[in-house]
């Protein structure tokens, strides 16, 4: 079952003020003799690594990479929201907070959200006094721009490459506590198992991956942020690494997964140009600020777009949801492409896009003011589809791109597993059923530097230190297992490559659990899996040993929990009879649009692994206070 | 595209390495360089054979894992391109490609085309950053930087770590790394308290690690995907002479911290 969410009472407004006032403190000389397990060294990762390392805490950082500037925060694009409300356009913590709420169709908990608005601020804050590089006004004062789902400028940027100076930002300020001696960094280690004893999270083991050697880690708490897993679905705008693996062996540890189902497609990225093509790189949504997105009124219209007259273009977004435009959600812009190219108005030679457009943005505002903004992104097209968006409109469909799902956390960012705190994407905490634009960055910097060194705190208060040895059964058990799964992988010796494999896994989910659902498919999806899975056991070729470095061993074992999680999310799809946020169930509509259903689904949805059995459902009941239900309508 | 891959195999630093052919064919000029990899990858595990190890991840050009010496150069062929955004149609059919890993003695091979980059890191964790703790910082916009210097630092900030520079000098120097990162940290007013600690306590770490210096030739530049530019390096001897001037001395006591893998 689902422990208490722990809320703090009182007005939304001072819910996280009245929590941070009844934490229970730990003198810094009691903080020195912690110790923190973090894995994963991105947003979320390397910001709480380095706070709570200032804090006195001892940390220990680990991250598959060779360096922690690798991990996939750094491909962040378009920018971070706070609600500093510098242009003076009528910004507040409560708008930032309705749009986030409205944006994840009702489906994420308010004192969450609420708590994210009011930390916003603090993150742009300390990221400048960081030195990170934000665009600013030729008065030198930061500069705003729009995001999806949003009617003020809200948006932190620094050209398309906010991710990577957010990133940059918080790997200085661990590497700080590294060269201190208070993180000690763990490089090119995976992690393959929790450690519990006594029901508290209290380690895990890794792989190192140029040398094959498992080792064991003893903790007093451990801290999860380790990303999304949105390639599940094979082709995606994550990067290769990226995987569920950390957080689908919690789960099996009994760690509960809060909305499977809920992942995000993005609707402004390249399209599949070839059979080979192993990335869908993703074109800002930031774009959508000055681009326009249309198709030929006319299918299958042969001419060149800029030979296409105004008056037989269909700016479909704009005549949809005219109150949003080019700005509307991600979820709902996705659907609107999807739709158009199903109708066969798709452009492109496999009539499978939509155009971007700037040429009425660059007969606005100059070229260079186009490329001062977007010029990275612009090159990125350029470079793969060898054709010039400054001439050209782009072409563009959406692809999978951040999953909202995660390990259910409760309010101090605490599992159900006392001791396993989860952060960033990989919890589910804040984005509902679907996550505006800049939104990421802005909950993996909140959790990060400002709620978990908090609330780890009051864990640590409350529960005295136990030790416990590296020696102890607990810990030759969770190897075994880690051990028993590698050698199972090489001794599979079938004749299926992992990424002929891991195709046919997304392929399926991409189709079955992707954009658009039905119950129907969702069954057959679950069949197929199973069946798929089967085979990936009997035929999956691993080459080379577990002693040395072995891409493809890492592969297969990322590939073997995908395997067993896409079964999760389609039974998570299939339960979740309405259609809400990313969610869109084709029994659940009105005319295009998704139907919520509050009285039945106004919950988190929350699974536990039972073994062979099937995986149990529980529910946290959503209440809104502060903000009020409504139809999400952005027309 | 019919094309011969002519890649350095290595199976550990101990071992010596040589080169392999690999004959692809039916590859369009639309795929990227290292989904011509992937293909060859395929074909070898299909038959039993190791796969060539080469690292990446993001595969838009802004992570720094890809590497490789394509032809001679780190990056291959285009300018201010990364090896995953580069695409066949820069190539002709019928060529020979010849693929090495970045060699340099600070950066040694581990596997076939990977190398242990770690070098760039310890360098960081030396003084590459502004110490601030969470919770100092006053308001956002309390100190005003003109645009023209924040865009600077932007661009020096913009340096992925991928080692470009490193592999492309004769003297496997890492002196446009460390620039860049002295280089947006000492435009900032956040950033210049710690100003000559830092050049100085980055050029230590550099030098320590057994990277050479820089005699101006600027291929490092020639080959960055970032385009950082090489007058950064003359900013870093700037800042490292003006720090003598203030009377910081070079090769004082070092902080040393184990780094694990």
């Amino acid at each position: 079952m689902i422990p208490d969410a722990h809320i703090p009472p009182g007005d939304v407004g001072d819910k996280w003020d009245n929590c941070l006032d009844g934490l229970h403190l730990l003198s810094p000389a009691n903080k020195r003799k912690r110790n923190v397990i973090v894995v994963g060294t991105g947003l979320a990762g390397a910001s709480a690594a380095a706070t709570m390392a200032e804090l006195g805490y001892r940390v220990e950082a680990f991250t598959f990479h060779d360096s922690p500037r690798r991990a996939h925060s750094i491909a962040a694009q378009g920018g971070i929201n706070a609600s500093k409300n510098y242009p003076n356009d009528g910004d507040s913590h409560y708008r930032l907070f309705i749009d986030t709420i409205k944006g994840g169709d009702f489906r994420s908990r308010e004192a969450n959200v609420y708590r994210l608005a009011q930390i916003s601020g603090n993150i742009i804050d300390q990221c400048v006094a960081q030195g990170v590089p934000f665009a600013r006004e030729y008065g030198g004062y930061l500069d705003n721009r729009s995001f999806g789902g949003a009617l003020v400028s809200r948006t932190f940027y620094a050209k398309g490459q906010t991710g990577q100076q957010l990133l940059l930002g918080a790997y200085g300020a661990m590497n700080r506590q590294v060269h201190q001696g208070q993180v000690r960094l763990h490089t090119r280690s995976e992690m393959l198992e929790l450690v519990l004893k006594d029901g508290r999270a209290r380690g895990i083991i890794t792989r190192n991956l140029i040398t094959g050697q498992i080792r064991r880690h003893m903790a007093d708490a451990v801290v999860l942020a380790t990303g999304g897993y949105s390639n599940i679905f094979h082709r995606s705008t994550n990067a290769f690494g990226c995987n569920v693996t950390a957080i689908y062996r919690a789960y099996k540890r009994g760690a509960l997964i809060a909305n499977p189902c809920f992942t995000q497609i993005h609707p402004t990225c390249i399209p599949v140009l070839h059979e080979h093509q192993s990335k869908l790189t993703l074109m800002s949504e930031s774009l959508r600020n000055h681009g326009r997105v249309w198709v030929p009124k006319q299918a299958d219209d042969p001419r060149e777009p800029r030979n296409i007259p105004e008056a037989e273009r269909d700016y479909f977004l704009e005549r949809k949801y005219p109150a949003y435009g080019n700005l509307s959600p991600r979820d709902i812009s996705s659907r609107a492409v999807k739709e158009t190219c199903d109708e066969g108005r798709g452009v492109g030679a496999m009539k499978h896009s939509v155009y971007l457009d700037f040429q009425s943005a660059i007969e606005e505002h100059g070229l260079d003011f186009i490329e001062q903004r977007y010029g990275n992104l612009f090159d990125m097209y350029r470079h793969i589809c060898n054709e010039d968006p400054y001439r050209r409109p782009m072409k563009i469909y959406p692809a999978a791109h951040y999953t909202m799902g995660g390990l259910w956390v409760d309010y101090h960012l605490m599992s159900n597993i006392p001791g396993l705190f989860v952060i960033g994407e990989a919890n589910f905490s804040d984005h509902g059923a679907n996550r505006l634009g800049a939104s990421a960055l802005m909950q993996g910097l909140a959790d990060g530097y400002f709620i978990l060194p908090q609330t780890i705190g009051h864990y640590f208060a409350e529960n005295d230190a136990q030790p416990l040895a590296l020696d102890d059964e607990v810990f030759d058990a969770a190897e075994e297992d880690a051990t028993r799964r590698i050698k199972r992988l090489l001794a599979a010796a079938g004749t299926q490559t992992v990424a002929s494999l891991h195709k046919q896994l997304g392929d399926i989910m991409w189709h079955y659990c992707g954009m658009s659902r039905r119950e129907q498919d969702l069954r057959s999806a679950i069949d197929r899996i199973q069946e798929l899975r089967e085979e990936f056991w009997q035929s999956v070729n691993v080459t080379g040993t577990s002693r040395d470095l072995n891409q493809t061993l890492e592969y297969a074992g990322r590939v073997a929990d995908f395997m067993e999680f896409a079964e999760l999310m389609c039974r998570d799809a299939l339960a979740r009879e309405e259609s809400c946020g990313a969610h869109f169930r084709e029994e659940y509509q009105n005319k295009g649009e998704a139907r919520r259903d509050d009285e039945r689904f106004s919950h988190v949805a929350a699974w536990a692994y039972c073994g062979e059995a099937l995986p149990e459902r529980f529910e946290e009941k959503l209440t809104f206070e502060c903000a009020r239900l409504m139809e999400r309508d952005y027309r | 595209m019919n094309l011969v891959l002519r890649i350095w195999r290595q199976a550990s630093a101990e071992v010596e390495g040589r080169f392999e052919d690999y004959a692809v064919s039916g590859i369009s000029p639309d795929y990227s360089f290292l989904e011509v990899l992937d293909r060859i990858n395929e074909d070898l595990v299909s038959q039993k054979q190791e796969p060539v190890a080469f690292e990446m991840d993001c595969r838009e050009g802004i992570c720094g894992s890809c590497s490789l010496m394509i032809n001679g150069k780190p990056h291959g062929p285009q300018p201010a391109t990364t090896t995953c955004q580069l695409y066949m149609r820069h190539f002709h059919d019928g060529q020979t490609i010849t693929v090495e890993p970045w060699r340099s003695r600070a950066t040694p091979v581990i596997k076939d085309l990977v190398v242990d980059r770690s070098a760039l890191d310890r360098i960081m964790q030396s003084a590459g950053y502004i110490s601030v703790n969470t919770g100092e910082a006053p308001d956002a916009n309390t100190i005003p930087v003109s645009k023209s210097r924040a865009d600077k630092a932007f661009v020096a900030a913009s340096c992925i770590g991928c080692g470009a520079c490193i592999a492309a000098c004769p003297n496997a120097s890492a002196m446009l790394f460390v620039a860049a990162k002295v280089t947006h940290l000492s435009l900032l007013p956040q950033g210049k308290p710690e100003c000559s600690h830092r050049v100085l306590a980055m050029v230590e770490a550099m030098d320590r690690e057994g990277f050479g210096n820089c005699s101006n030739h600027y291929e490092c530049a020639k080959a960055c995907p970032k385009s950082i530019p090489v007058s950064f390096i003359a900013r870093l001897n700037r800042e490292f002479l003006h720090t003598g001037l203030l009377g910081y001395e070079y090769g004082g006591p070092v902080h040393h911290v184990a780094h694990e893998e």
